[in-house]
């Protein structure tokens, strides 16, 4: 469960993230729409605890960010935007590494490994070097060495970026049944589909503001639109972003 | 601690695998430098060799003046070559090293006593004729001081009135101590080594996952980052120090094939001296680990690093070049100073001196204790987001 109030982040004059609050529930897909430079790597940058947020307040299970920021690493499976893997070593090398560094057994780590390798289909690719590898299998690696110590929240940047329509689907599906788990994802994209097919809540953010927040039958009712685009732009008040 | 030896044992594994960490660290430095050492040597040998064992050829303009001296040239094994139509022209162009011009005032002042003027033409600047013209000289010195001699005997004086002074060389130093090639090359290379083996792992583990972007998700992982950058550093320094290790021992190796006896050299790397160079230098491994990691941190990616490190290794370079240019006698407070301390002691280890222990101590205190300054900032360095995310 994460709670979000009235976050600001600024740099220099930029003022990338300007008051956001939201609510993410456990068991729930929240999704962060907006276009490209709207705030919302920063913002999940701030839940990570990477950035320290000039004034607001976080809480994720009751962990506050800037001061447990060990405890909540711990709690968090953190997909960011760049999935950055070590090509010279193989996948299951990339996510023994991450489970080591949070402090896994050897055995505990291959467990999972195996666990995940099942879900997320890698049985082909896990023991190559990640050189050279397409998008689809770099985001699975990223995702398994995200989610090798069992995360209660999982955050996602722009998680289908790249990937084509198989791929996606296969990411899709491991979202949700993340949810059934009770899990509470959060995903920032700025692409539409994902959220109408994914997302339980919809939060919109626009120029570092919350522009509308609720489920999409509640967007879509707030802007008075027939499809979740027209509301996207009537929202966010332009169509700035949106092709990209 | 965990943390540390988990991203330790990583950057290992991950460096071993990369071609270009391996050729960088473990064998440029160790096969370069003792193979232009040796290459050098043989050069330089061979090169004095030629000159000193060759003929001299000298074209003399005007011998018909100086019959006799033309003689005494020829006795000593001097080819005298035809005079060449413009002697001035013949230097200048490099084609010969060496002209001797006889005046032809020479037959008259001779005859009168007065000194008997001839001309040596030659550009001193030109550092292959400086044999020539030295061997010019001193036969022409030594026809001199042999016609003077007769001179005084034919009037009754002993030659020995002349030469009041009589110099005796009593020469004190050892065959390794006059290795003085040896000591101003390998601490040197050694220096330079401990930088360079040190170079790409620092770039790699800092500007090199910055830039491909595995800097991000690897900070998000329950551990203090302090720890993170530690491991990094403990890494390029093993990095180093391994390069350093195998420099020493390729030098132990093509030593024997070294051309001794022209440079007056004698020098054997045991075991012993070996593992004290390594001591002595195991400090600066871990100054330059810290040095180089904190600078490549700042930089956004590998490129970026690579020119701050250009500059940086001119570092471990001046106190070589200070030594060569102007030798100095080592004294207790040099060695409170990095890099000029291990110049100095490793000069000292290969003369085979003795040297107190506290100046060993001295070295490497100062040295770690400016290499761990560094090193504390290094690993705090990522505790500021703008260097983790770099321009985004």
């Amino acid at each position: 469960m994460i709670v979000v109030k009235d976050l600001r982040k600024a740099f220099g004059e930029v003022k990338a993230v300007n008051g956001v609050s939201f609510e993410a529930r456990d068991g729930q897909i929240t999704g962060l729409l907006g276009p490209n430079g709207a705030g919302k790597t920063t913002t999940l940058r701030m839940l990570y605890s990477l950035l320290p947020p000039d004034s607001g307040e976080i809480r994720i299970d009751g962990l506050d960010p800037t001061r447990d920021a060990m405890e909540i690493k711990r709690t968090l499976g953190v997909v960011p935007d760049s999935r950055g893997l070590y090509t010279r070593l193989t996948a299951r090398e990339n996510i023994v590494y991450y489970g080591e560094l949070h402090g896994m057994g050897k055995a505990a780590i291959a467990e999972r490994i195996e666990e995940l390798t099942a879900t997320l289909d890698m049985g082909d690719f896990i023991d190559r070097r990640t050189e050279g590898f397409s998008q689809g299998q770099r985001v699975k690696v990223a995702i398994a060495r995200a989610m090798v110590h069992r995360p209660q929240t999982v955050l996602m940047d722009e998680p289908s970026n790249g990937l084509d329509v198989m791929s996606t689907r296969a990411l899709r599906e491991y979202v949700r049944s993340l949810r059934s788990a009770g899990h509470s994802v959060v995903l920032s994209t700025h692409i539409m589909q994902e959220v109408a097919a994914l997302c339980d809540r919809i939060v919109i953010i626009a120029k570092g503001e919350v522009a509308a927040d609720g489920t999409a039958e509640q967007l879509l009712e707030r802007a008075g639109c027939e499809s979740l685009e027209d509301a996207f732009v009537k929202l966010i008040g332009s169509e700035e972003g949106l092709l990209a | 601690m965990s943390g540390l030896t988990t991203v330790f044992l990583k950057e290992v594994r991950e460096n071993v695998r990369d071609r270009r960490a391996l050729f960088n660290s473990l064998l440029l430095g160790p096969l370069l430098f003792p193979l232009l050492f040796v290459g050098l040597m043989w050069f330089l040998e061979s090169a004095e060799r030629e000159r000193q064992e060759q003929a001299l050829e000298l074209p003399v303009v005007g011998a018909e003046y100086a019959p006799s001296l033309i003689r005494f040239l020829e006795q000593q094994g001097t080819l005298i070559e035809a005079a060449p139509e413009d002697p001035e022209e013949l230097v200048r162009n490099q084609e010969k090293p060496v002209i001797l011009r006889i005046l032809p005032e020479y037959p008259e002042k001779w005859a009168e006593g007065l000194p008997a003027p001839v001309e040596v033409i030659s550009d001193p600047s030109r550092q292959e004729s400086n044999a020539a013209i030295r061997r010019v000289k001193m036969l022409l010195s030594g026809y001199g001081s042999q016609i003077a001699s007769l001179r005084l005997q034919l009037r009754g004086v002993s030659p020995q009135l002349a030469s009041p002074v009589m110099i005796k060389d009593v020469d004190l130093s050892t065959p390794k101590s006059r290795a003085i090639l040896a000591v101003i090359f390998l601490p040197y290379v050694l220096m330079i080594t401990a930088f360079t083996g040190a170079t790409h792992l620092a770039m790699d583990t800092t500007a090199g996952e910055k830039e491909r972007k595995s800097l991000e998700p690897l900070l998000i992982n329950p551990v203090p980052r302090w720890q993170i950058m530690t491991g990094k550093m403990v890494t390029t320094t093993v990095f180093a120090m391994a390069s350093l290790a195998l420099t020493l021992v390729s030098f132990r190796i093509v030593l024997p094939y070294m051309p001794i006896g022209a440079f007056g050299m004698d020098l054997t790397l045991g075991l012993d001296t070996l593992l004290r160079i390594l001591l002595v230098i195991a400090p600066v491994a871990i100054l330059a680990a810290a040095l180089l990691t904190l600078l490549a941190s700042f930089a956004k990616s590998y490129r970026e690093a690579q020119s701050y490190m250009g500059l940086v290794i001119l570092i471990p370079m001046i106190p070589s070049l200070i030594f060569m240019a102007n030798p100095i006698r080592a004294e207790a407070w040099m060695m409170a100073v990095p890099l000029f301390s291990q110049n100095l002691l490793i000069g000292e280890i290969i003369r085979e001196e003795v040297v107190p222990a506290a100046w060993y101590g001295l070295s490497i205190v100062s040295t770690l204790a400016i290499g761990l300054a560094l090193a504390v900032m290094a690993a705090t360095l990522y505790n500021r987001p703008k260097l983790i995310f770099g321009s985004s």
